[in-house]
Parts: structure tokens; C-alpha cells; sequence
């Protein structure tokens, strides 16, 4: 069986996990990859927990579901609680530290995603956008050149410039923990 | 076409625009309302019409109502709202309309869980509305056949006169994926059969040498009668039991003596399989990759994916186990389309892998069923 890559964005409704979810899903596609984007949400539009899969993969994809994930952002405490066990061994469990307090161990890259958007961007809704650039950063799952495809392709009309503005952001600290770790 | 990423709901729009649907009414439901979202949009844009209906009780009438007046209708619910349409589901089948009744399947009874997946109205698609009648369910496992199975249920219900369900669910419809859809030209569109015999020759329920006779739309100079009760070959009420027993006898036999062109079915692997497992809708996603994982294990198991579900493929099914020991049933509800399994197979064993809680069935609940001996 190909290999599969497995992607569990996790927060709250409003947050954007389900486009984020989108925009990875899109990037894959230009980059020629297979994939498969599947959520999962309660009745409410806003504040009930929201979580959204991408599965990738070279070749077909047939169950669409995250069985254990490879990569798991979290942006609530809610989400980390519930999800950080499904992680894969070594997997990589990215934690907005604005939103979560504990995680289950030290293996966790905890990091301010939603402070760095409203630094950047001034706005809190732009942090899931960074958190795609810091995720793709640091795992190269997929191109950035189609990220910033997928992103500008998906933006809301007049918001293209600071969502790209978002992703490079995620992107630079990637590259800085990245750089950071490698000088150890 | 290049690839891009398009939702179940997405493609089901699409594959009835290219099926040439002009007409939809309906009332939005999650999770249906994606299709009638896309179709407001994609009608107009094509010379069709959108209404939203006060409700699905509604909604089911007028397409039976645009479908007489010659337009390839349809209509796209979930679970409550499929509950309200079965009353004029019944009238189509009894007045022979052609139209598409899309059942986008939550978790049920009542309004249960929305936003949730489920296999749970197979029975309800079959037996949902009164009395005797034959009826065409198919059920797509992807994007790609959601867009597909739609084109083959408008023309297999302007090919019989009958109405077809298609029986998505949450899984399938919300889903994303990468798809490529068919160029235009290479899609078969089917046009329902019509007459030139002049008005006053015309019957609208015929017993012709197809089964199906020949539709005219109202507003066309030829004067018939439509009705929910039993009818005569003009369309007017009867209780004459030398017209009733023909017209039973006819509907069904349109349906039976086309199964070659109404079931749609795909196996893998069943040459040399001790087990089989058979699966439809979302769940044959689950069941493919735990068929895929136990051939890693050397375990020597088949997969038949059934797209057409109502018929139930009898004979595809008997061929399948007859070679074979066990008989796996994975679906997203406790035993429906089992029960049919069951019944053709024999003395097979018969294993439920059952779940109506809301969760997909994971390859590994399949792949543990496939152990089990």
C-alpha cells in the first residue's frame, strides 16, 4: 500500500480548521498529489469542537479518515485532550500555546500561532493560515509555492495580501525552529 | 479536465446538470444542502429553474409536477426530510414519473445526529413509502461516482419511467477529494421515450412490447389522466382486476428484464477468495483497505462493491459465495442490506460488521471481522 500522510487540524468552530483543511487539500493537488479532505463538526456554527483530516498520498486513497496521524495541530486544550493519544509514534503534535495550556508530554512544539497573526496581520482568524505555513515548514509535505497558490486561490475577496503575508510568517518560524535545532 | 478538489455534494450537482436537469426543488437540510446550494447557483446559468419548496412534502411534488411537464427533475433531502417525500415518492411510482430523489443519509431516527454519517434508511429507500413497487437504489462510494451514479439515475429514470433514489451519505457527500470529471462529450445522456402517434391515439399507460410506454409532457395537445390510483392504460381509475394484475406485472418486469443495464457492481479479487467482503456507500472505502491490508497478510480475501443496492444483485451475490466460506457485511446501520446477503447465500456464514452511532467503520473493525473465523 502507498504510502499515506496523515493530517489532523483540531480546534474550535470559527477557528478555520475546515478551510485550513481545504487549502492543504488544494496544495496537494498541485503538487499532483492524491488526497482526501474529510470533517467533523457539531450542529453549532461557532464554539463546538471542529476538526478537519487530510489524508495524502502518491496512490489511492481509500478509507479518507486519519487512523493515526502523522502531523496533529491543535488549537484548543479541548482538542489536544482529545486527539494527542491518535498521535503515530514520533509524530508531530503542534500546539497553539495562546489556546493550550498542557500537553501530554515534551515532544510537543508548542508555539504562539495565534499571537503571531495578530502581530502580523492583526487579525486572531489569520492563525490558522500561519499555522499551515508553520506546519508545511517544518514537515515539506507539501511545495510553498503551492501553498501560496492554494492560499491566494482560497482567500476571501480583498484578504489575499495578509493571508500570504499569514503563511509566510508560519513559514519563517518554521525555518527558525528548524535552524535553531539544527545549531544544537 | 484538470484535477481539483470537489466535494460529493459538489459532484452530484454537477454530474445532474450534465445529466440534463433543469428543474430542482427542495428544502436545505444538512447534509444535502451543499447540492441545492451548488444548483441555485448552476441551474440559471443553464436555463433551468431552482425553487426552494416550503418543504420536502412539497418539494417531492413539484418535481413530480416538472417532470410531467418534460423537464428531468430532482430532489435532494436527508433522513427527516426523506421521511416527508415518501407519500409522492409512491405517486411517482404509481403514475410512472421519471425523477431523482437524492437521500444524503445522517444518523437517525428523527433528527439524530446532522452532521454525522450513517447507512441507516437502506430498508426506508426500499420499503419507505406503501405498497408494492419496484424501485432503483444506487449508492456511490467517491466523488467521482457521486457525479456518475447521478448521470445513471436520471437516465435510468427516463429510460423506465421510474423514479431513482440515490442513496449518498455524510461521508461521501461532505467529503473532499481530488476528481477529474468526464469531458462532456463522453458522458451518455439518456432522453425519455416519447410518441408520434397523434393525440387521440395516444395511451399513457400502453402495455408496449418495452414495458415502458412512451411519455408525452402536459402542454402538448395530448389530453391523459394522472392519478395515485389504480389506472388503466388512459390513465383513469379503475378496480377492474384484467387491468391492475397487467400493470403490476408491467412495472416490474420493465425493471427486471434490465438488469444487466440497472446493476452496477465491481469486484476485486474474488477469484481465489476464501472470504468476501461486500460493501457499498462510504464503507467500501473502509472495506477496500482492510481487503488491501489482509492480501498483505497473505489472507486470501475478495471485495464486491455494490453500487446498485435496490434491485438487490441476487445472482452477482450467489456467484460471489459460492466459492466461498464467509461473507462479510460491514454497513454504517445493525444488519439492512445483510439481511439480503443472508438470504441469497445459503448456508454461508454471514458476519455483520455493524455501526449506527454516527462513526465511520475503520478497516481495522473489517479487517478483525476477516480474523474472526
Amino acid at each position: 500500500m502507498s504510502e499515506r500522510y496523515e493530517v489532523r487540524l483540531a480546534g474550535k468552530g470559527g477557528q478555520g480548521m475546515i478551510l485550513a483543511g481545504i487549502i492543504l487539500a488544494e496544495a496537494a493537488i498541485l503538487d499532483g498529489k492524491n488526497v482526501t479532505q474529510t470533517q467533523s463538526y457539531g450542529p453549532e456554527a461557532r464554539g463546538g469542537a471542529s476538526r478537519s483530516e487530510v489524508v495524502i498520498s502518491d496512490g489511492e486513497i481509500d478509507y479518507p479518515k486519519v487512523t493515526q496521524a502523522d502531523v496533529l495541530l491543535c488549537m484548543s486544550q479541548e482538542a489536544c485532550d482529545r486527539y494527542c493519544h491518535d498521535l503515530k509514534e514520533h509524530g508531530l503534535l503542534i500546539a497553539d500555546s495562546v489556546h493550550v495550556e498542557r500537553t501530554p508530554d515534551n515532544l510537543a512544539v508548542e508555539v504562539p500561532l495565534t499571537r503571531w497573526a495578530e502581530e502580523t496581520t492583526g487579525r486572531q482568524i489569520t492563525a490558522s493560515v500561519v499555522a499551515l505555513g508553520f506546519l508545511v515548514g517544518l514537515t515539506g509535505l507539501v511545495s510553498r509555492q503551492a501553498m501560496e497558490a492554494a492560499v491566494k486561490a482560497r482567500a476571501p475577496k480583498g484578504t489575499a495580501e495578509i493571508n500570504l503575508k499569514a503563511l509566510a510568517v508560519g513559514f519563517e518560524q518554521a525555518e527558525r525552529l528548524l535552524s535553531s535545532r539544527r545549531g544544537r | 479536465m484538470t484535477a481539483r478538489l470537489m466535494q460529493g455534494d459538489e459532484a452530484c450537482a454537477e454530474g445532474a446538470i450534465a445529466a440534463g436537469c433543469r428543474f430542482f426543488a427542495g428544502y436545505p437540510i444538512t447534509p444535502a444542502t451543499d447540492i441545492a446550494e451548488v444548483l441555485a447557483r448552476r441551474l440559471p446559468q443553464v436555463g433551468g429553474k431552482f425553487i426552494q419548496m416550503e418543504d420536502e412534502i412539497a418539494s417531492m411534488a413539484a418535481i413530480i409536477g416538472a417532470s410531467v411537464g418534460g423537464a428531468k427533475a430532482m430532489t435532494a433531502t436527508s433522513g427527516p426530510g426523506f421521511s416527508l417525500m415518501q407519500e409522492n415518492i409512491g405517486y411517482a411510482c404509481m403514475a410512472e414519473i421519471p425523477c431523482v430523489v437524492v437521500n444524503v443519509q445522517r444518523t437517525g431516527p428523527s433528527t439524530g445526529l446532522p452532521t454525522s454519517p450513517s447507512q441507516g434508511d437502506v430498508m426506508q429507500a426500499r420499503w419507505g413509502t406503501h405498497g408494492d413497487h419496484p424501485i432503483i437504489v444506487l449508492s456511490p462510494f467517491s466523488v467521482r461516482e457521486a457525479f456518475d451514479l447521478t448521470v445513471r439515475a436520471f437516465n435510468m429514470a427516463e429510460k423506465y419511467r421510474t423514479p431513482v433514489i440515490l442513496l449518498m451519505d455524510e461521508m461521501i457527500g461532505h467529503m473532499r477529494e481530488k476528481v477529474e470529471l468526464p469531458p462532456p462529450e463522453t458522458i451518455e445522456v439518456v432522453e425519455r421515450v416519447i410518441t408520434s402517434v397523434p393525440p387521440e391515439w395516444y395511451k399513457a399507460y400502453e402495455n408496449t412490447p418495452s414495458d415502458v410506454p412512451p411519455m408525452i409532457s402536459f402542454g402538448q395537445g395530448y389530453r391523459y389522466h394522472i392519478t395515485g390510483l389504480f389506472h388503466d392504460e388512459r390513465g383513469f381509475p379503475t378496480q377492474r382486476l384484467d387491468e391492475i394484475d397487467p400493470w403490476i406485472a408491467r412495472v416490474f418486469r420493465k425493471i427486471e428484464r434490465n438488469l444487466r443495464d440497472i446493476l452496477i457492481y465491481e469486484t476485486d479479487q474474488v477469484e481465489d477468495a476464501e472470504v468476501v467482503v461486500i460493501a457499498y456507500g462510504a464503507t467500501a472505502r473502509s472495506a477496500r483497505h482492510a481487503v488491501r491490508l489482509a492480501r498483505e497478510q497473505g489472507l486470501r480475501v475478495g471485495f464486491l462493491r455494490l453500487s446498485t443496492i435496490w434491485p438487490f444483485p441476487e445472482r452477482i451475490v450467489a456467484e460471489v459465495a459460492e466459492r466461498i466460506h464467509r461473507v462479510i457485511v460491514p454497513e454504517m446501520n445493525l444488519g439492512q442490506l445483510a439481511l439480503e446477503v443472508e438470504r441469497v447465500v445459503g448456508r454461508r456464514k454471514v458476519i455483520r460488521v455493524g455501526k449506527a452511532n454516527g462513526e465511520m467503520i475503520a478497516p481495522r473493525e473489517i479487517l478483525d471481522a476477516i480474523g474472526r473465523g
